[in-house]
């Protein structure tokens, strides 16, 4: 039985800030900062936008490619590091917003920035095992940097969906891993707004560690080398990373660019890697084999080995906005504005 | 609102449920129990139907001084939208300026935060419009 992506929609916030903006404020050279991660603008959320919103229009936008019966989604699962409530779950709204609701299981997931990958392995597993017929994966996030801190340069909001299931696949997934260890790279203690990272542990035992660990793990399970695939796709903090990854393991620019959109949207976290994988689906065509390796502080990689289908010719992919479409049309705003949608002023009161 | 009558109507929100009469054939939103242009004959002959969220303004207001819930959100655009399934709703229309708005535009459902009860109470969430393309 083949098993493996249905549909998928991406969501992207129309707002944008640049490095320079930011720079400005903090008196730094924001547009060196821009060029050196690799980052030209990054995605802001509106004002009453937030992990759920984003989650339910991504949903939406899968399902109007693949207008299957909603009451057919048996789970559903949202990957994030910024649920909007500490209790009471996203997964649920999500539920009722695309009236899946009740007759399904649903979770919020929570691993850093690779959630959304993880709760796609999960559904892969409840498909192949014949429990559900649909199962939904959101990864999305609205993530914040402390003011001024480094992080503020990237930290984005966006997420996507992908329905899984074994009818109808648009992209059959071959293989599946995961490479995890407990790695203090990054953290967010309840009740904190902001994360703190543990500086000597970003970058080398974290990321490049985990992804390259990952990924050649997958390629031995799957007896492939970087050349038997059209695409690749690794998660993106920033734009800089990925890049330096994919030369570790071998791949080439061409292999990489489709899926690389942490330079015009940030870092959407969960949203990162799905989201460059989907670009990547927006255009493939069928026998195109991809590689996306996912990456959650803490740490952790989630490994994809798939392959397109030909259902893909059949499938309704301009009936939601392609990823580059969606971020094609955009709003930059100054720090002012930016301050207010992302709350960081404390009003009179709270 | 309070948190029961907000999740009452949490299936006109979400998903912009209204009722069909299918004596006549027309659709209303919120949803109701009888058709006006019915009446008695429509009872128990009303089923619900979700709207498509496609629609086109009719009339617009751009909204300067709100409530004091919706006072960061200021100014904000109230729409009154027709939809292609005969009901006609008023919904905000986000991420557009006032003047791109104009009377005739299509537009289509979006899901946004509607209110929130302060920083510890509920988030309420619902359908808030766009201009399409
Ligand atoms: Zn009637």
């Amino acid at each position: 039985m083949d098993v493996g992506i249905v549909s998928y929609g991406v969501y992207i916030p129309k707002y944008r800030i640049l490095p320079e903006e930011i720079g400005r404020v903090w008196g730094k050279d924001g547009a060196a900062m821009g060029k050196g991660l690799m980052v030209e603008m990054k995605s802001v959320p509106g004002l009453d936008e937030d992990t759920v919103t984003i989650s339910v229009e991504a949903a939406r936008r899968a399902l109007k490619r693949r207008p299957i019966d909603p009451r057919d989604i048996k789970a559903i699962y949202v990957g994030s590091e910024s649920h909007p409530y500490a209790v009471k779950p996203t997964a649920t709204i999500v539920a009722e917003a695309i009236q899946a609701a009740p007759d399904l299981t649903a979770a919020d997931l929570e691993f850093a920035c690779k959630a959304g990958t993880a709760g796609i392995q999960a559904l892969l597993g409840l498909v192949k095992a014949g429990y559900i017929k649909y199962g939904i994966s959101i990864g999305a996030d609205t993530s914040q940097g402390a003011p001024g801190n480094a992080l503020e340069y990237t930290a984005a909001a966006g997420g996507a969906a992908y329905v899984i299931g074994a009818e109808g696949v648009i992209a059959k997934v071959n293989h599946t891993v995961s490479f995890t260890t407990d790695t203090p790279d990054f953290w967010r203690r309840e009740g904190m707004k902001y994360p703190s990272h543990g500086e000597r542990f970003t970058g080398t035992p974290a990321y490049f560690k985990h992804i390259t660990g990952c990924a050649k793990m997958l390629m031995e399970k799957a007896g492939t080398t970087p050349k038997d695939y059209d695409y690749a796709v690794f998660h993106q903090p920033n734009g800089k990373f990925p890049v330096r990854v994919a030369k570790m393991l071998g791949f080439e620019m061409s292999q990489i660019e489709k899926g690389l959109w942490t330079p015009k949207i940030g870092n959407t976290y969960s949203g990162s890697m799905l989201v460059g994988l989907a670009a990547i689906l927006d255009e493939a065509e069928p026998g195109d084999r991809i590689l996306a390796v996912s990456f959650g502080s803490g740490a952790g990689s989630d490994g994809f080995d798939i392959t397109v289908t030909e259902e893909m010719k059949r499938y309704n992919r301009s009936a939601a906005p392609t990823v580059k479409e969606i971020t094609s049309v955009y709003k930059i705003i100054d720090y002012a504005l930016y301050t207010k949608f992302r709350e960081k002023i404390k009003m009179e009161g709270e | 609102m309070p948190v029961p009558r907000y999740w009452r109507y949490q299936d006109q929100r979400y998903n912009l449920a209204g009722s069909r009469c299918t004596v006549c054939g027309t659709v209303y939103f919120p949803q109701r129990p009888l058709c006006p242009k019915c009446h008695r004959k429509s009872l128990g002959k009303m089923e619900r139907v979700t709207l498509s969220g496609e629609g086109r303004i009719i009339s617009y207001t751009v909204v300067h001084d709100p409530l004091s819930d919706y006072e960061h959100l200021s100014p904000y655009i109230m729409a009154l939208i027709e939809t292609p399934e005969g009901a006609t709703l008023l919904g905000q229309i986000v991420d557009a300026e006032p003047d791109e708005v104009e009377i005739g535009k299509e537009v289509e459902m979006v899901f946004r935060k509607l209110r929130e009860e302060g920083k510890s109470g509920t988030i309420q969430y619902g359908y808030k419009f766009r201009l399409k393309g």
